[in-house]
């Protein structure tokens, strides 16, 4: 303070010359790492992918879209992402269906079973990917403890194929997956005014009306944008589809994986990643535009 | 049989008492308000009407039945919210017309009354809108006619108006005593605000830890409290120590003939502010603050009995300045004379 009185007018200025570089010098460090750790290696995967690949000549060092041409036009591949697609989708509704009301008990939960709740679903999070999806291999497996209640129960003659099959990579992506969808649903909760479903009662509402016209109607910027983490994390997973799915059930990761490790033709793996995050984006960016324009006059 | 009766009404939460056995008759058409600080039990007394929070002991009857029996969603009342809780999803036609949905209204008497609704509140320019588009004086009367177009038995108002600027208000409080009288329904406002207490009720219900400390007509409860506790609340008090003789009342030295007595011994002697004045004679003091109100001076004046608040209306003679020596006193009509021993 005495030194801006003592010499009126320098300082400000000083400031104000700082103050426009600041941000983007603050900036840099984050900017850097981003650039060689993410920009420089997807830039080099896009020229990759533009190469083209002999079994006996190796990576040649020419530009064609041939790649591309075969990824589009073989079936194979086709049948691949459509798989994928599925799987993130199904997975999507799953985590949707279960974690839109995991989220809403959570909230109801009074002070001291929420967090221990909240932590119990944030468990799959914090077990290594590797040990949680044997863990479901156990479970799932033929012989494993699903099928043989089921079998016990007499609800099934013989085992259901969960294994090597999308429904047990549907049912394992949804677990791990959940916690983003509860979170963010969460986040959409904690915004809700207490005393709205309190005002909706007053006006003759059941509670299956209130949750239904009331709640969810507000919660649904959360389930979408909670919708598009799991969307994007299930279509572009690994280590999940790897296990479960096996080598036969193939997705987009697996796919560009093996082209690159067991065939050793990276220019058609990096095709696939390309198309893979291509579609994602595609898909991602499509979706947040339709909920901010649907939600936007709305909520602010 | 009142409108509205509430009988030794209890709420006790783990081991606070939040409300402590508490009665209360409403008759129809009538305005009453609970007041008094936080924490005293006006809302959760208001929820428990509404059926938000479960009672302890005590009942609730309205025009004769228990409400205990009753539904939250059959009670049939209009709540406005302190938050409002609009629907944020909703346009205002529809944050009006959800409670005529949930009663299975057609769709042409549903559209014809928010608009009767809408109008009644001045909004009907505006149905169309969302609520997050609207200033805070446009979503209190959003909520006031959601509340409204039920047709309910009851009006409850909790702190409708704490969100709203002093100017918006004051607008505000007019209005609503507008509606309820052309109405004619019975209103119960929760609030802090005793200006506002005063200005819109027929009774005033003061409470404080849970219980009622006076329930009176707003001018009857500002002229004659029941408690110091009153007395506080409903605006500034100088309360002095004092003795009482007969008709004779002596503060200080210098005495007054109270009408009709009170009883003999040492007392305490409330009087209001404004009817404390500057004088030839009287109590000896300097001024300690001055402050210019507009339409009033506030004066702190360090007496012989202790600190003294004073008003003056501006424009009544000299005012006096800062630690100028001053002389102080009331007429006998203007004080109010409490045994010691029964002050709380």
């Amino acid at each position: 303070m005495s030194a801006v009185a003592a010499t009126p007018g320098r300082p400000a200025t000083t400031l104000r010359v700082r103050g426009t570089y600041a941000p983007y010098l603050l900036s840099l460090p984050a900017l850097a790492v981003m650039g060689v750790l993410l920009l420089v290696p997807l830039a080099m995967t896009l020229v990759l992918s533009l190469h083209s690949f002999g079994m006996y000549t190796g990576i040649s060092s020419d530009y064609a879209l041939a790649n591309y041409v075969d990824v589009f036009t073989d079936p194979y591949f086709g049948e691949i992402f459509l798989r994928t697609l599925r799987i993130s989708l199904c997975t999507t509704l799953l985590a949707a269906v279960l974690g839109a009301p995991e989220a809403y008990i959570l909230h109801r939960m009074s002070s001291p079973w929420r967090s221990i709740f909240l932590l119990v679903m944030l468990g799959p999070l914090l077990i290594s990917v590797i040990a949680r999806t044997l863990g479901w291999a156990m479970l799932l497996g033929a012989t494993g403890v699903v099928n043989q209640t089921l079998i016990a129960l007499g609800l099934i003659q013989t085992p259901v194929e969960f294994m090597y099959a999308e429904t047990g990579v549907v049912v394992a992506l949804a677990h791990v997956l959940m916690p983003f969808m509860v979170i963010s649903v969460w986040a959409a909760l904690q915004k809700l005014d207490p005393q709205v479903e309190n005002a909706a009662v007053s006006l003759g509402a059941g509670q299956a009306t209130v949750l239904r016209r009331v709640v969810l109607p507000q919660i649904m910027p959360g389930i979408l944008s909670g919708s598009i983490i799991v969307f994007a994390l299930a279509a572009s997973s690994f280590a999940t589809p790897s296990i479960i799915g096996g080598r036969r059930l193939k997705v987009a990761a697996t796919l560009a994986y093996d082209e690159f490790l067991s065939t050793l033709n990276w220019p058609l793996g990096a095709t696939i990643a390309v198309l893979l995050l291509a579609a994602n984006i595609v898909i991602i960016v499509g979706c947040n535009r339709l909920v901010e324009r649907r939600y936007q006059q709305v909520f602010q | 049989m009142s409108f509205l009766t509430i009988e030794r009404l209890t709420k006790v939460y783990d081991s606070i008492t939040a409300v402590d056995g508490i009665s209360l008759d409403i008759e129809r058409g009538e305005f009453v308000s609970l007041l008094g600080p936080s924490g005293c039990g006006k809302t959760t007394t208001l929820q428990m009407i509404a059926g938000f929070v479960d009672v302890t002991s005590g009942r609730i009857l309205l025009e004769g039945q228990d409400l205990a029996r009753v539904h939250p969603a059959r009670r049939g009342l209009g709540i406005v919210f302190q938050s409002y809780a609009l629907f944020p999803h909703m346009t205002v036609a529809e944050n009006v017309g959800f409670g005529l949905e949930m009663r299975k209204v057609n769709r042409a008497d549903r559209d014809r009354r928010v608009a009767a609704a809408l109008q009644l509140v001045g909004l009907s320019a505006m149905a169309d809108r969302y609520p997050k588009r609207m200033s805070g004086g446009q979503q209190q009367r959003v909520a006031l006619a959601r509340a409204l177009v039920i047709e309910p038995h009851l009006l409850l108002l909790d702190e409708p108006l704490s969100n709203l600027d002093a100017k918006l208000r004051e607008e505000m409080q007019g209005e609503l005593r507008d509606i309820q009288e052309r109405t004619g329904l019975t209103t119960i406002l929760v609030t802090h605000d005793q200006a506002e207490a005063m200005a819109l009720s027929d009774r005033i219900v003061v409470m404080s830890k849970g219980r009622i400390e006076q329930i009176d007509a707003p001018e009857a409860a500002y002229q004659v409290p029941a408690t110091r506790f009153v007395a506080d609340f409903l605006g500034r008090t100088n309360t002095v120590e004092g003795d009482c003789a007969g008709a004779a009342v002596s503060v200080a030295g210098e005495t007054w003939t109270v009408p009709g007595g009170a009883p003999a011994g040492p007392v305490h002697v409330a009087v209001r502010p404004e009817r404390v004045t500057f004088a030839e004679t009287g109590l000896a003091g300097t001024v300690r603050k001055r402050v210019f109100q507009g339409s009033q001076w506030y004066f702190e004046v360090e007496s012989v009995v202790g600190p003294l608040a004073v008003l003056a209306p501006n424009g009544r003679g000299r005012v006096p300045a800062v630690d100028e020596a001053v002389r102080l006193t009331w007429s006998a009509d203007d004080m109010r004379v409490l045994p010691r021993e029964a002050v709380r």
